[in-house]
C-alpha cells in the first residue's frame, strides 16, 4: 500500500487496489427487486396522547428481549472473582447480620419458624426484586447509545435487567431449598403456588423498574433516590420482621406495598404456614394497578427518551 | 418503480437549549409546578422563541432501488429526518410511510460490549440492528471472514484493536438485509482501507435494488454513489435533484465560509513589523468567492497584505494540501513587477491562477505566506488558510473521460491522447 493509502482518506473508493484485499461479501446476494406491499410496513406519526401498549411490536423484537437478557447475564459478573457465588453471598449475609440483630426483636422464632430459615425465606426474593428494580431503574440512562441510535421498543431494556435478574434467583433459591432441607421443613400443597409467586415477583418487578427507568431519564434524581428508595422498603417488605408486628390499624399501609403480601406469600408456600389470600390478592392487584400506571407513564416518555437521554 | 419511502410535512420542534439540555431534575419540575399558576404570562414567550424547529415541512418520495444522498451543514437537521425516519425519535408534525423493512446504522457497532466476544457480540449486534437469530446464524461465517477476525472471534472485544473492532462492527451492519437502508456518516470513522470497503459495500447495495438514504459530507462519495440528493438547509430541502447539480449548489453557497478567510484586526493578523495578512480567497474568473470549483476552470487563490515597514524584498507563496495531507505543491510569485525589488508600505493583492484540469476531485486545503529569501525570513505561514472543493461533474469533457467511477491520483491533468488506426498488421501476420 502507497502512503497515500494509509493517510485516512477521502478519495479511496476504488474497487481493485493494490495490497488490499477486498472480499465482495454481497456478491452472493440475489439482485431480486424488492415486492412492495400495498399498505406500508412502518406508519410514523405524531403519538396523541392516548398511547396504547403495542403487544405486536414487543413479539416482534422477542429475540432481542432474549439477547439484552443474555448479555446482561453474561456481563454481570465478568471480572468478578467470586463470579455468580455473589447472587449467594448477598441474601446470605444479610440474613447473617439480621439473625444477629433481629432474631432478639422478632422473637427467635417468629410464626414458630427459626429466625435465620425466616429471614432467609424473605430474603431470597427480596434481593431478586431489590437488584432488579435497581438493574432496571439504570438501564434505559446505561444503554444511552442504543436508544440514540436504533429503534426497537424501548421497553426491552428494562425488561431484559429484570429478567436477567432470574438467574441470581434461582441461584439463591438453591441455597434456600438446602436449608430448607436443613431444618427438616416438610413440602405442602401450598408449593404449588410458588410458579404464580415467582411470576408476581417478576411482574412486579418489571413493573416497577419500568417506571423508575423512564422517570430516570428525564428525572436524573432517581439514581441518587434508589439505593436510599431501596433501603427503605426492604424495612416494610416483612422481610426481617413478620407483618404481625405491625399494628392492627396500621396493615392497610403495609398492604398498599406489594412486596410485602408477596414476601408473606413466599413464607406461607415454602414453610407450610397458613397462606394470607387476602394479602396476596391485594398484592396482585397492586401490582396490576402499578402495571398500568408505569406502562402509560412509560409510552408517554419514551417518545421523548432519544432527545433527552 | 414503486415509492417505497413517502414524507409528508414532516417536523419536528426541539426546546431551545438543545436536545441534550432537555432533562431536568426533579426538583426543577416541582418548583416549575409550583411556580405554575403564576407564569401563564412567561409562557406565551417561550412558546414563540423558546423553541426551535429541527426539521420544518420536509417532503419527498423515494422510489423503490434508488440511492439518495442527503447533505447539508451541521444543524441543517440531516441527523433529526434520519432519526425520525428510523423511528429512533418521534416527529413532531407530517407523517412518514415506510413500504420496506428499515435498517439504520447511524454508528458502527451499537451495543457492542468489549466484555463479551467477537461471535458473541456479531448475535448481539445483529439482534439489535433487526436480524433474526436464525439470519446471523446463516450469515455468521461470511461476516467473521469479511471482518478478517477469524482467529480471534472468541476473544473479548475489548482486546482487539480498534481496525478489528470497527471491521467487525462493520461487517454485522453490511450483511443487514432490509429493504431501506439509512446510513449516517459511518464511514467517517476507521482507516482508509476500511473507508473504502464501506463506500464498496454501499455500491454493491445499492445495485442489488434496494433503497439507500446516505447522509455524509464526503462529497466526491455523494457524487460517485448517489445519483439524486437532497439538500436540506436549515431544516427545510433547500434542493432536490442530481447530485452534481445539488452538490454544487452545496458548496457555492456557502459565502463567508472556507474559501475566504479575513483578518479584521490588523494586530492580530497573521504576520510581524515588516508585513501582514488582510484576507485569503478563494475565487473564479469572474471574481466571485466559491468553495466549489468545477474541476475544468481555472481557479485564482487570492491573497491580500499590508506591508508595515518598506524595503523589503517580499515573495508571497501558496502551498496546497489534499484532505489526506498530501503535499500536493507550493507556488511562489515570480512577478516579474515585484521580483527583487523592495517594496513601499501599503496593501498589496497577489494572485495565483491554477489552471483547470489539474487537481483531482476532492477537498483542496491553501496555506498562505510571504516570506523573504535572502537572508530566509518567513514573515507569516498561515497553515489552513482557505479550503475548497474541486468537483468533476462528470460531463464527459473532464480527464475522467465517459469513466463514472473512482479515480486514483492527486492530480488529474487532461491529457492529449492520440490512437491511431493500424488494422492491417494483424490480417497481415495471420495472413
Amino acid at each position: 500500500m502507497s502512503t497515500r493509502e494509509s493517510t485516512g482518506g477521502f478519495e479511496k473508493v476504488e474497487v481493485h487496489s493494490a495490497g488490499a484485499p477486498t472480499s465482495h461479501p454481497a456478491s452472493g446476494h440475489t439482485s431480486t427487486q424488492p415486492q412492495l406491499p400495498a399498505e406500508p410496513l412502518v406508519r410514523i406519526r405524531p403519538r396523541t396522547s392516548r398511547v396504547a401498549l403495542d403487544l405486536g411490536d414487543l413479539w416482534a423484537y422477542r429475540e432481542l428481549l432474549y439477547f439484552l437478557t443474555w448479555r446482561d447475564i453474561k456481563v454481570r459478573y465478568k471480572q468478578t472473582v467470586l463470579g455468580a457465588a455473589w447472587a449467594i453471598l448477598q441474601p446470605l449475609f444479610l440474613m447473617l447480620i439480621f439473625t444477629l440483630l433481629f432474631a432478639r426483636v422478632a422473637g427467635l422464632t417468629p410464626d414458630g419458624v427459626p429466625y435465620p430459615l425466616f429471614a432467609f425465606t424473605g430474603l431470597v426474593p427480596w434481593t431478586f426484586f431489590a437488584n432488579a428494580v435497581t438493574t432496571s431503574g439504570n438501564s434505559l440512562v446505561g444503554n444511552a447509545n442504543l436508544i440514540t441510535k436504533v429503534y426497537f421498543p424501548r421497553m426491552l431494556v428494562p425488561l431484559a435487567a429484570v429478567a436477567a435478574g432470574l438467574v441470581d434467583f434461582a441461584l439463591s433459591f438453591a441455597l434456600l431449598v438446602a436449608l430448607l432441607v436443613y431444618y427438616g421443613v416438610r413440602p405442602t400443597w401450598q408449593l404449588a403456588l410458588l410458579p404464580a409467586l415467582v411470576v408476581l415477583t417478576t411482574l412486579c418487578a418489571a413493573v416497577t423498574g419500568l417506571l423508575l427507568s423512564a422517570l430516570n431519564v428525564k428525572y436524573r434524581d432517581i439514581r441518587f433516590a434508589l439505593p436510599f428508595l431501596i433501603q427503605l422498603w426492604l424495612f416494610v417488605s416483612s422481610v426481617i420482621l413478620p407483618s404481625s408486628v405491625v399494628p392492627e390499624r396500621w396493615r392497610w399501609l403495609l398492604a398498599l406495598n406489594p412486596m410485602s403480601g408477596i414476601i408473606e406469600s413466599y413464607r406461607a408456600v415454602l414453610l407450610g404456614l397458613p397462606l394470607d389470600w387476602m394479602a396476596l390478592l391485594t398484592a396482585s392487584l397492586t401490582t396490576l394497578v402499578l402495571l398500568l400506571c408505569s406502562v402509560v407513564v412509560f409510552r408517554r416518555m419514551e417518545k421523548q427518551f432519544a432527545d433527552i437521554i | 418503480m414503486a415509492t417505497i419511502i413517502r414524507v409528508e410535512h414532516l417536523g419536528k420542534q426541539y426546546r431551545i437549549g438543545g436536545p441534550q439540555a432537555a432533562y431536568s431534575t426533579l426538583r426543577e419540575t416541582l418548583v416549575g409546578a409550583a411556580r405554575a399558576p403564576f407564569r401563564w404570562a412567561q409562557r406565551r414567550g417561550e412558546n414563540g422563541g423558546g423553541k426551535v424547529w429541527a426539521v420544518k415541512d420536509v417532503s419527498f418520495e423515494v422510489q423503490a432501488g434508488e440511492v439518495v444522498g442527503i447533505i447539508g451543514r451541521n444543524g441543517a437537521g440531516k441527523s433529526t429526518l434520519l432519526k425520525m425516519l428510523s423511528r429512533i425519535t418521534e416527529p413532531t408534525t407530517g407523517s412518514v410511510d415506510l413500504y420496506g423493512r428499515v435498517g439504520s446504522l447511524l454508528e458502527v457497532g451499537t451495543g457492542f460490549h468489549p466484555e463479551l466476544s467477537g461471535r458473541e457480540n456479531v448475535y448481539l449486534n445483529g439482534a439489535i440492528l433487526g436480524m433474526t437469530r436464525q439470519e446471523i446464524a446463516q450469515k455468521f461465517d461470511e461476516i467473521v471472514a469479511f471482518a478478517e477476525v477469524e482467529k480471534f472471534i472468541d476473544t473479548p472485544v475489548k482486546h482487539y484493536s480498534s481496525g478489528m473492532y470497527l471491521r467487525l462492527a462493520f461487517a454485522v451492519a453490511a450483511h443487514l438485509e432490509p429493504e431501506i437502508l439509512i446510513v449516517d456518516e459511518v464511514l467517517a470513522v476507521g482507516d482508509a482501507r476500511f473507508q473504502r470497503k464501506c463506500l464498496d459495500k454501499m455500491r454493491t447495495v445499492g445495485q442489488q435494488g434496494r433503497t439507500v438514504l446516505f447522509v455524509s459530507h464526503n462529497m466526491p462519495a455523494i457524487t460517485r454513489l448517489c445519483p439524486r440528493t437532497i439538500l436540506l438547509s436549515g431544516g427545510g430541502i433547500l434542493e432536490d435533484g442530481p447530485s452534481h447539480q445539488v452538490v454544487s449548489t452545496y458548496l457555492g453557497s456557502s459565502v463567508g465560509t472556507a474559501a475566504v478567510r479575513v483578518w479584521k484586526d490588523l494586530k492580530n493578523a497573521p504576520g510581524n513589523e515588516v508585513v501582514r495578512l488582510l484576507s485569503v480567497r478563494v475565487r473564479t474568473q469572474e471574481g466571485e468567492a466559491t468553495e466549489a470549483v468545477d474541476i475544468r476552470r481555472p481557479i485564482g487563490v487570492e491573497m491580500e497584505y499590508e506591508v508595515l515597514t518598506p524595503g523589503h524584498v517580499l515573495v508571497p507563496n501558496l502551498h496546497f494540501y489534499n484532505e489526506e495531507g498530501i503535499y500536493v505543491f507550493v507556488t511562489h510569485d515570480c512577478d516579474p513587477a515585484w521580483r527583487q525589488k523592495p517594496r513601499p508600505a501599503g496593501r498589496y493583492v497577489s494572485t495565483a491562477w491554477i489552471p483547470g484540469n489539474l487537481f483531482s476531485e476532492g477537498t483542496l486545503i491553501v496555506g498562505a505566506a510571504v516570506s523573504t529569501h535572502d537572508p530566509v525570513v518567513v514573515h507569516f505561514y498561515e497553515r489552513d488558510a482557505v479550503a475548497f472543493q474541486v468537483i468533476d461533474s462528470l460531463e464527459g469533457d473532464s480527464a475522467r473521460g465517459d469513466y463514472a467511477g473512482p479515480m486514483h491520483g492527486v492530480i488529474r491533468p487532461l491529457l492529449d491522447w492520440r490512437t491511431e488506426f493500424r488494422s492491417s498488421e494483424r490480417e497481415t501476420i495471420l495472413a
